[in-house]
């Protein structure tokens, strides 16, 4: 199931897509399962599950954290796969983010075929650029999987075109030179990354790094297609006393991107 | 017959290792380092500039030394290529300062560095200094308490030294920090890498810089001996003293490569750092590799008693070097390093860094197999990278001397 049929409903209804994203098997692999439901009702339109990895460059305090314990609890790759699993098929279509070697462990055409299996859309890959993606594009394209590279507010023309063209689904424009974690403002270098490379392609156009709340998911709707949210997410449950609050919080903070996204584009 | 070995190709390929694995937003940084590196090492004044610094400063070129007694009494002729004489007491001030100029002709003033033992954050620290550009050093804790006086020498050098307290608390957690301070803050800062490991071009780069240790010691080899050695040994880590003495011997088919990596307490515990010897293929920091990786590629803690040694992954270039059969790689234990460590102390008053003293303990093992192979005249050439003062506490535990002077 790709995501192309939920940002085109998104984009009928006269607003962008709300993006989640949840490390699996954090805080447990039950606990993400139910917390990735919590998401769904409350109204993100895709997914994204993280695949907990030991050196989580790309990612900020909140996420690192997250998925250190998710590491901890033994949330591997085929854990992962259950959570894909127990998640899809209600609607959502559920991408994995992932950093590369997990996925070249676990063996890249092995993993295409048991994700498309387990009901999965596609991966999003921080540190895999089309240049060194050969193997991916192939088992994606045998598996008929998304493929959701990066852009950034330092990408030439050029590389634009080359990612743009690699993509499938959507296109993740990170806002921000940096990393993952909320910000109080969102950034002055994403509406301009948005524009270039939407010269460049017409597939939808995510933006994410930095999106907190509802203010912020519609000042990005504004000119994107989709708003991620990663680590206001998390943190909602890293900073619950309990799975409950934690699960409550997050289902509050869920809607009221949710609202977001609609104010924003209308 | 070993296999041609070339490279890297215009991506940083060597065979299937190198490349890229980064986030998008680091390759115009990539791309423009690569760009200025090329034509700063063709431009006569960088280079000049950097010879300049390397002899005025850094007291390079270091000399190559015939360690009499320890040839007595190992049976072969060992020559000790003398980084450790080098200012700051190590071949890395060759890397920080040729990168540090590339930073000022980048138009750059802050460098970020990652630090294991502490001798790349001193390094780095002091390349600053001397050029006058801000430097920030990403340490794990564990680091920073196992090398508590360098700590204390980066400060001295006006760097702010960052601990980092995430994962294992060392070197590759310090990477780690590291390249996510970089996709901070690129616009004004190059991250001055440390080995000869990361994304290309790093990985070439810094080879490139360190590569005169192998070029002088070859000519002060055939000055010396009228020929070149039959082996020459190195530490291997993240490979940069390895790759700076190996390049200018690597067309030369009749001088065996050897490097050497941390096994640990052996390898059959699981602790230590042999990646070539045992680990398997993936991506760490930004290059395919061999890595220490469990059987879903989540990274594994690396060990050794020497802080510089103890990384989880290695320069894509020894990876292809292995590959290729041009270069032989093993495992020394703790237990042998310092045998050879002490071994060095007693007959040639020389205090090695605990990584050349795995070098050294490398090639004492291979000793009589070269005596065998050939004769009297054998000769083994050690990369002798480092001083140990900085190891001396570590060395001091290990040989039970602190309970001695209480």
């Amino acid at each position: 199931m790709s995501v192309t049929p939920a940002f085109e409903a998104a984009k009928r209804a006269g607003r962008a897509a709300l993006v989640g994203y949840l490390p699996a098997g954090f805080p447990t692999v039950d606990e993400s399962i139910a917390a990735i439901e919590t998401m769904i009702d409350s109204g993100c339109d895709v997914i994204e599950v993280g695949l907990p990895y030991s050196d989580p460059v790309m990612d900020g305090h909140a996420i690192q954290r997250a998925a250190a314990m998710a590491l901890a609890g033994g949330c591997r790759t085929r854990e992962v796969l259950r959570v894909v699993e127990a998640v899809a098929g209600k609607g959502v279509p559920i991408l994995v983010m992932t950093y590369w070697n997990p996925i070249e462990r676990y063996g890249v055409d092995a993993f295409a075929r048991d994700f498309a299996a387990a009901g999965g859309a596609g991966l999003i890959t921080p540190d895999l650029i089309p240049d060194e993606a050969a193997e991916w594009i192939a088992a994606s394209d045998a598996h008929d999987l998304d493929r959701v590279f990066l852009v950034a507010p330092s990408s030439t023309k050029e590389r634009i075109a080359l990612t743009v063209n690699a993509c499938r689904g959507f296109v993740y424009a990170q806002s921000i030179m940096g990393i993952t974690g909320a910000r109080d403002s969102t950034s002055s270098a994403a509406p301009g990354l948005v524009e270039r490379t939407r010269a460049a392609t017409d597939l939808p156009i995510g933006v994410g790094l930095g999106v907190r709340d509802g203010d912020q998911a519609a000042e990005v709707a504004t000119f994107a297609d989709g708003v991620i949210v990663g680590s206001a997410m998390v943190s909602c449950l890293l900073d619950a006393p309990d799975e409950k609050a934690g699960r409550k919080a997050l289902g509050s903070l869920t809607a009221e991107l949710a609202e977001g996204v609609a104010r924003g584009a209308g | 017959m070993t296999e041609p070995v070339t490279g890297p190709d215009a991506r940083g390929h060597w065979g299937q290792f190198g490349g890229r694995f980064v986030p998008e937003a680091l390759v115009a940084a990539l791309d423009e380092l690569d760009a200025a590196y090329r034509k700063a090492m063709a431009d006569e004044t960088f280079t000049a500039e950097f010879d300049r610094m390397l002899r005025e400063y850094a007291n390079i070129p270091s000399p190559l030394y015939h360690a009499e007694r320890l040839s007595r009494e190992v049976g072969v002729r060992v020559l000790l290529k003398r980084e450790d004489l080098n200012h700051t007491g190590a071949h890395k001030i060759r890397n920080v300062l040729g990168q540090a100029l590339l930073t000022k002709r980048l138009g750059k003033n802050r460098i970020i560095a990652e630090t294991g033992a502490g001798q790349h954050g001193v390094a780095s620290a002091t390349a600053a200094a001397y050029l006058g550009l801000d430097c920030t050093v990403y340490m794990g804790a564990e680091d920073c308490r196992r090398q508590a006086l360098n700590v204390a020498r980066m400060k001295m050098l006006g760097a702010e030294v960052i601990p980092v307290t995430a994962g294992s608390q060392t070197l590759k957690d310090s990477i780690n920090e590291a390249l996510r301070d970089w996709v901070s803050s690129v616009d004004n800062t190059h991250y001055l890498l440390g080995t000869a490991a990361g994304p290309h071009p790093f990985p070439v780069l810094v080879r490139d810089l360190v590569s005169g240790i192998g070029r002088e010691a070859r000519a002060q080899c055939l000055d010396m001996i009228g020929r070149l050695p039959n082996a020459v040994t190195a530490c291997v880590g993240g490979g940069s003293n390895a790759m700076g003495i190996f390049h200018a011997f690597v067309p030369e088919e009749s001088v065996a490569l050897y490097g050497f990596e941390a096994g640990g307490k052996g390898l059959d515990t699981g602790k230590h750092a042999a990646r070539l010897v045992v680990g398997n293929q993936g991506v760490l920091h930004g290059a395919r590799s061999y890595l220490m990786q469990d059987d879903d590629g989540q990274i594994i803690e690396s060990y050794s008693i020497s802080a510089g040694l103890d990384y989880p992954s290695v320069g894509p270039e020894h990876a292809w070097l292995k590959e290729s059969g041009r270069a032989t790689y093993e495992a020394v234990t703790d237990a042998e390093a310092m045998d050879a460590f002490q071994r060095l102390c007693r007959t040639e008053g020389i205090i090695p860094a605990l990584e050349s003293a795995h070098a050294l303990a490398g090639a004492l093992r291979l000793a009589p197999v070269l005596r065998e192979r050939h004769g009297d005249d054998a000769v083994v050439m050690v990369n002798l990278s480092g001083r140990g003062d900085k190891d001396m506490e570590t060395a001091a535990t290990y040989f039970g001397l602190t309970e001695d002077a209480a």
